[in-house]
């Protein structure tokens, strides 16, 4: 395990944090702004704007935490940090 | 048993919990059954949580322990699936099963910020802190910030954060739980507290996180079944498909449509109407968005979350583990908003419009516990001021003006309180029906003082119209079920979840706090040779005078106290989230800056809190200029305060009540309400995290290495036992 590979695993590990906290904001508060333009449109009687916050938004949410917790066991693995099966 | 062979328990949990779900399902029909053949309600609600209580209580005492690391962390091998399910009851308090839905159907959209906050928040657990503390391999969230930051200070500091954010969480859910047993059981409520304490007792004295895992995993089963029955009925009853959270699309649109008809036919005034789809009524938009930020940080650093993730077998499972535990969360959250929408349509269409002489029977059952109110009058409410009156008539009250000072000669303040929340004219009939016939009593009474209240509130429609309906957000889940209808059993159903979600939290959080008294304080601080045996007779002790001290609080009715629970989450975000994320991601970070961030992001908050709560008029006049007042509220202000100071010394008290009631709409910063204080404190505590660590001198390089080997999973933990393996100091 030399330091290099120390170094190229927390980079990744950081880029993939980086990609995550921007996703977690427009999940979590820029898709919400336009609210009221959104709620103009209207499925299944939910208004979009709504539906965001009450389904939409936890739904990334759930499939974020998922996709992440394989990427980051690819990123350990990759670099040989990732702890024996 | 089971429990003595983990290899074998670990590895039938699906098989255990299949049988234990299904046995389960079997008692819900069994009561269906025994309804049906005309077994009395309180009997039924009485089998009910005897079972439930006696499954957790089994579990309790099979999985007791005499292990250290049993006690404090399960062993560590807790399957990721397993542990979320345990987190996701963990998490889910009293407050999301009893109280969310209750939210939502008060504040509409804006009532989405907690849906929002308290999902997203596991994003940043999960990226930032979970997997990392997991590594560590400490037995409490101090632990992690001792060994980061060098020693005592930052652990009490973190000790100190933990315990104001934890214990009056752990109140309210003592109180849910106290309420839920009261209204099920009809014992009163001051009893049912400490009978409560000994439900919460049993699942954590002998085991510790061992047992409260794999109740909590009981406890998540029955409450998020009982969360799901009585809305798919409800689902299935109006449209037709058992998916509500597809199908309350349609109860939205009625909604609406049913609002714009209520206006028409005067049973709502646009005052007193507001429209459940449209955003920012009761927060302006910097509020709601504050909201969200401030419990998802939060959420992100309770110390009774966090230390969930130290019981899985490995990194990955931590990570895994998140994930689960989200999405067995998300299932509740989800359906919370349907929830709310339902019961929003029918009391919309069944309850308003209706006449006051046939009030619908749940309205009697929960205005009996002060959760329904007709034009601000409850059956608990005439019930007490039919005591007070009758008490000042035997003190010698002769009419209705000297109720009050009798009371209050005699110091019987909660019979005044009751009092007092009577209009002067019903305080008047209400003496005269009194001193004539002294037996009566509040049911016989409840119809006639309801038209008086109308009368006095202005309404001659003889309609439930919308204004005069008053429901607790508490009554919403519990009372749906009898709302719409249903048979007994859903409500008693209904009840074993709220009271599995309430006991499970407090579990985990009684947990937290005597650990972190056990082992941050006792062990590590006072008597660092302790043998275990001792230590763990030292956190039994604390468990159980916690949870007394807990129940105590509980049965004063602490108002307060339940309203400082939402500070738990600006507390927590403030005070453990930068010194908690710069310990892993910022390797300059160092005892200095961390100790100062957690000092300033505490105190700022706590100072917020508190002076925009209790000290609203000098907290308003230091800080008028940062006050989002508007001109019209600055001179209402002004009045006031000329009203007050030229007020004669007896009307003093009267004319500062109404002088503080304005000042705590005023008193803030830039209009951010109390509860999302954190918005200060959070990012006042990193920027001094940073400064104060660049100013102070670089940790040591053997600290960069702990920090290198914190960050990659391979390897040992780098605590073991609760001691640390290398002091990186």
């Amino acid at each position: 395990m030399s330091d290099d590979q120390g170094k190229a695993h927390w980079a990744q590990t950081r880029r993939l944090m980086a990609v995550m906290l921007a996703l977690w904001a427009l999940f979590s508060f820029v898709i919400h702004l336009p609210v009221a333009r959104l709620n103009e449109i209207v499925l299944l009687g939910f208004p979009l704007g709504y539906w965001l916050a009450a389904q939409g938004s936890l739904i990334a949410f759930v499939v974020l935490l998922f996709w992440f917790a394989n990427r980051q066991d690819q990123i350990d693995r990759a670099h040989g940090f990732a702890e024996d099966d | 048993m089971a429990f003595k062979n983990d290899g074998g328990f670990i590895n039938n949990l699906g098989k255990i919990y299949g049988i234990y779900t299904v046995g389960f399902l079997a008692v819900v029909l069994l009561v269906g059954l025994l309804e049906y053949l005309g077994v009395p309600n309180i009997v039924l609600g009485y089998i009910f949580i005897a079972f439930t209580v006696a499954v957790y209580a089994f579990i309790g005492i099979v999985a007791r322990t005499s292990q250290v690391s049993e006690y404090y962390v399960a062993g560590r091998k807790v399957p990721a699936v397993y542990n979320g399910m345990a987190t996701g009851a963990d998490w889910m308090s009293a407050a999301s099963f009893v109280g969310m839905a209750g939210t939502l159907y008060a504040l509409g959209y804006d009532g989405l910020a907690f849906i929002l906050g308290w999902t997203g928040g596991f994003l940043l657990m999960a990226v930032l802190l979970a997997p990392y503390l997991r590594k560590f391999g400490a037995y409490t969230v101090p632990d992690f910030l001792a060994a980061r930051y060098g020693g005592t200070l930052a652990r009490l500091f973190g000790v100190i954060v933990l315990m104001s954010c934890s214990f009056t969480y752990l109140v309210a859910q003592v109180y849910g739980t106290g309420l839920i047993a009261s209204r099920f059981l009809g014992i009163p409520f001051d009893i049912a507290v400490y009978a409560a304490l000994a439900g919460i007792l049993v699942c954590s004295m002998l085991g510790g996180m061992r047992a409260v895992t794999w109740t909590q995993v009981a406890q998540y089963i029955v409450l998020i079944v009982a969360y799901l029955v009585p809305v798919v009925i409800l689902s299935t009853q109006k449209y037709g498909v058992p998916l509500p959270q597809l199908m309350y699309g349609q109860a939205l649109s009625d909604i609406a449509a049913r609002e714009q008809q209520m206006l028409q036919q005067g049973l709502a005034t646009t005052a007193d109407l507001r429209s459940y789809l449209t955003p920012f009524l009761s927060y302006d938009r910097v509020n709601f968005f504050a909201l969200i930020l401030c419990l998802m940080v939060g959420t992100a650093s309770l110390p009774h979350i966090l230390m969930r993730y130290f019981t899985t077998p490995s990194v990955r499972d931590a990570r895994k583990s998140v994930a689960w535990s989200l999405l067995f969360i998300f299932i509740l959250y989800v359906t919370a908003p349907s929830y709310a929408a339902f019961a929003k349509l029918e009391v919309y269409t069944n309850v308003i419009g209706q006449s006051l002489d046939h009030l619908p029977g749940w309205i009697t059952t929960y205005s009996n516990l002060d959760l329904v109110k007709i034009h601000g009058l409850s059956l608990h409410g005439l019930a007490g001021a039919i005591t007070a009156a009758r008490d000042a008539i035997l003190l010698g009250a002769k009419d209705w003006a000297a109720v009050a000072p009798a009371l209050q000669a005699k110091g019987l303040g909660d019979a005044l309180a009751a009092w007092d929340q009577m209009a002067d004219p019903l305080k008047q009939w209400l003496f005269t029906t009194i001193a004539q016939t002294p037996a009566v009593t509040a049911p016989d009474l409840f119809q006639q003082a309801i038209h008086l209240a109308a009368q006095q509130a202005g309404d001659t429609s003889g309609l439930i119209t919308n204004r005069a309906l008053t429901l607790d957000h508490d009554a919403i889940v519990l009372a749906t079920p009898e709302i719409a209808g249903m048979p007994y059993v859903i409500a008693g159903l209904v009840a074993a979840g709220g009271l599995a979600a309430a006991l499970s939290t407090a579990d985990g959080l009684l947990l937290a706090i005597a650990n972190a008294l056990s082992h941050d304080i006792y062990y590590k601080m006072v008597d660092p040779q302790a043998p275990t045996a001792r230590r763990l007779i030292v956190s039994r002790a604390f468990l159980v005078v916690v949870a007394i001290l807990a129940a105590f609080v509980a049965s004063t009715h602490p108002g307060d106290i339940l309203a400082m629970v939402s500070w738990a989450f600006s507390l927590a975000a403030a005070g453990l989230f930068p010194a908690l994320v710069m310990g892993v991601w910022w390797k300059r970070a160092n005892k200095w800056g961390a100790v100062a961030a957690m000092a300033v992001g505490f105190l700022v908050t706590l100072y917020y809190l508190f002076g925009t709560r209790y000290y609203a008029v000098g907290f308003y006049e230091v800080w008028s200029g940062l006050s989002g007042a508007s001109p019209a509220d600055i001179e209402k202000y002004q009045s006031l305060k000329a009203a007050y100071e030229g007020a004669a010394a007896e009307l003093k008290p009267a004319a500062w009540a109404a002088l503080d009631a304005h000042a705590q709409t005023i008193a803030n910063w830039f209009g951010i309400k109390n509860i999302s204080s954190a918005l200060f404190g959070l990012p006042l505590g990193f920027l001094t995290l940073v400064v104060v660590s660049l100013a102070t001198r670089r940790p040591s390089p053997a600290m960069a290495d702990f920090i290198d080997d914190v960050r990659r999973p391979r390897g040992k933990e780098l605590m073991e036992g609760g001691r640390l393996l290398r002091d990186p100091r």
